[in-house]
């Protein structure tokens, strides 16, 4: 019988030769979590995610400010996607509160939340970069997202926490050559991610350490209920943008993009092949935008919602993003709850480590655009 | 929610034919093919004053297909199951913990629901009550891409918790939906909710040694606060 386990399980049996890593939670190549780590040798013998460790409580926090309060407060659970964050909670507070949203609005939050999704996803590839020994693909991410910082900045006026999104539209309107120089930082932009596919996913040794490791089947990534980019480089095409549109995502030109190998290569490139698709859709936000117009609804001071409750959900730089908002008709919701892709990824995490080598881990690990702070929250 | 959707009609019908005829295909949610059935619903009639239902209707499509699934939900479980509200792409289903493995297995069998999005719990004191709400998607029936249904759930909640000890439990979701793993223990740890049936009831977020209530009741309070 035990010939047909899997060889991860058949060595659970052996006591003496098992041996427990704690990786994390300061180590750097887990980030602020705690893989509990079996090995015998050099095999992953189980793998048990122990996160937590940067909990900050921001649920309870919600309970105590109101709508407008809990704009800077909630964009921390990841700051270099604080857009995204943002953008299901505006949704929520306007279908509970019953605002407008500008139609110039719309499309400014639509190309502020792609900038943000390529920040985020630039950094992810530097940190996965770095981790497989390939130090060029920590460098050059973390230079090119600078480019797109100077953009958010001009609209936001901040480098990483923005708090730009406000239920009711953005903040403040664009600055007035914002158009031209988006354009051109963006065209620039989309050059340099080209030359990433020769020098980093056309790489015979990333290749050769990424490819076939942590395969996660279509059915498993259905049944573990993943998202974002571990689910589509699964085969599966599920990309809210698409599926769900929210703001003027119909009305914009682009595809959702889908692998189907499943392995640490796969869920690799697919925010890759996401940023050249966030390219396409700026450049076709910038064309359709209204030139003028309002960019913000006013709202009352205090806004109540009514006895009601609102489930929205965005594809952020991880996957589905959702908010649950239940309000109570009083100034602060009576519960948030962030349910982020980060966390639900993380159940994948001991299936795909278990009969792993060591040395596969980050590999692996990171290739789930896991982050950490975000899951814990 | 009637002006929001004003808003949205604007630009879909000026650019879409041209630019996207594909995401009409993708999501063939047509009448056809979900005849609804005459059973109308009274909660959800009187959720919605009829003022504004009238308005709705020249607007904003009635959500039919969400309908015919909440009817599908109701016909099979009749008085176990109601229906908290039918709105665009959002069902909610209010039940029994003594009957919610049974409509969950339904839910996920019969109408292609395949994971959980969420698992979330609300504290209600006033009431004595903690309400468990899960929501759920499909990833694998392409008609069911943007809908979320809202699976509700009501628990006896004790003034003095003692979580995993107390009445404050219930059946475990995660042999018919997989995903809710750590959501749950998240619940758990965070309102005290025991989850019978459960692999794994552990900490997950919170410190090894927090000997105070289940931080996300309501009678914890964040010290120097007022609110």
């Amino acid at each position: 019988m035990t010939t047909q386990l899997p060889p991860g399980m058949q060595l659970e049996k052996v006591d003496e030769r098992i041996m427990t890593l704690n990786v994390g939670p300061q180590h750097p190549g887990s980030g602020h979590m705690r893989l509990i780590i079996k090995v015998d040798g050099d095999h992953i013998v189980s793998c048990d995610p122990d996160p937590g460790y940067v909990h900050r409580g921001e649920e309870k926090m919600t309970e105590y400010r109101n709508y407008i309060q809990n704009i800077p407060h909630l964009e921390r659970p990841v700051i270099h996607d604080s857009c995204n964050i943002l953008y299901p909670y505006c949704l929520a507070v306007e279908e509970l509160l019953g605002i407008e949203v500008p139609e110039r609005a719309k499309y400014i939050r639509v190309i502020a939340s792609e900038l943000n999704r390529c920040v985020y996803t630039l950094y992810w590839l530097g940190i996965y970069g770095i981790f497989l020994g390939h130090s060029t693909m920590f460098m050059w991410p973390m230079g090119d997202r600078e480019l797109l910082i100077d953009l958010l900045e001009a609209l936001s006026g901040a480098r990483v926490t923005h708090a730009y999104f406000v239920p009711g539209g953005v903040r403040n309107d664009t600055p007035s050559n914002f158009e031209e120089k988006c354009l051109r930082h963006v065209n620039y932009f989309e050059k340099r991610l080209k030359e990433y596919e020769d020098i980093f996913y056309q790489n015979p040794v990333l290749k050769q350490r990424t490819e076939g490791t942590g395969i996660l089947s279509r059915m498993d990534a259905i049944r573990l209920g993943t998202t974002g980019s571990v689910l589509r480089s699964a085969g599966v095409d599920f990309d809210i943008r698409k599926k769900e549109p929210y703001d003027v995502y119909e009305n914009l030109d682009f595809q959702s993009q889908v692998l189907k190998e499943g392995d640490s290569y796969a869920r690799s490139r697919v925010p890759y092949l996401d940023m050249l698709e966030s390219c396409r859709i700026i450049k076709d936000a910038l064309k359709k935008m209204p030139k003028s117009g309002s960019v913000r609804t006013k709202l009352k001071p205090n806004p109540k919602g009514g006895n009601n409750e609102a489930y929205r959900r965005v594809e952020s730089g991880r996957g589905s993003l959702g908010m649950y908002v239940v309000s109570d008709s009083k100034p602060e919701p009576y519960r948030v709850k962030i349910s982020v892709g980060s966390f639900r990824n993380m159940i994948c995490m001991p299936y795909l480590l278990k009969g792993e080598k060591l040395g596969n881990m980050p590999a692996v690990y990171w290739s789930l655009n896991y982050w950490p702070v975000e899951a814990d929250r | 929610m009637v002006s929001k959707k004003k808003t949205n009609a604007k630009p879909s019908e000026t650019v879409k034919e041209e630019s996207h005829p594909v995401t009409e295909e993708s999501h063939p949610v047509t009448e056809e093919s979900h005849p609804v059935t005459e059973e109308s619903h009274p909660v959800t009639e009187e959720s919605q004053p009829e003022v504004a239902k009238k308005e709705e209707s020249t607007l904003v499509p009635e959500p039919t297909f969400e309908k015919s699934i909440a009817s599908r939900i109701v016909s099979k479980f009749g008085t176990k199951t109601v229906i908290g509200f039918i709105k665009p792409n959002r069902i909610r289903i209010n039940t029994k913990k003594e009957d919610i493995l049974d409509v969950a297995s339904y839910i996920r069998d019969e109408l292609n629901f395949d994971h959980a999005e969420s698992v979330s719990g609300v504290d209600y004191p006033e009431s004595k009550e903690i309400e468990v709400v899960y929501h759920l998607g499909s990833y694998s029936d392409p008609q069911l891409a943007k809908q979320i249904l809202t699976l509700a759930t009501r628990l006896p909640r004790e003034d003095v918790p003692n979580p995993g000890k107390d009445s404050t439990r219930m059946s475990s979701l995660r042999d018919i939906f997989y995903s809710v793993e750590f959501h749950e223990r998240e619940c758990f740890e965070m309102l005290g909710v025991y989850f019978e049936g459960h692999p794994d009831n552990r900490r997950l977020l919170l410190p090894e040694d927090w000997a105070d209530v289940p931080p996300l009741r309501k009678d914890f309070r964040i010290k120097g606060r007022v609110a």
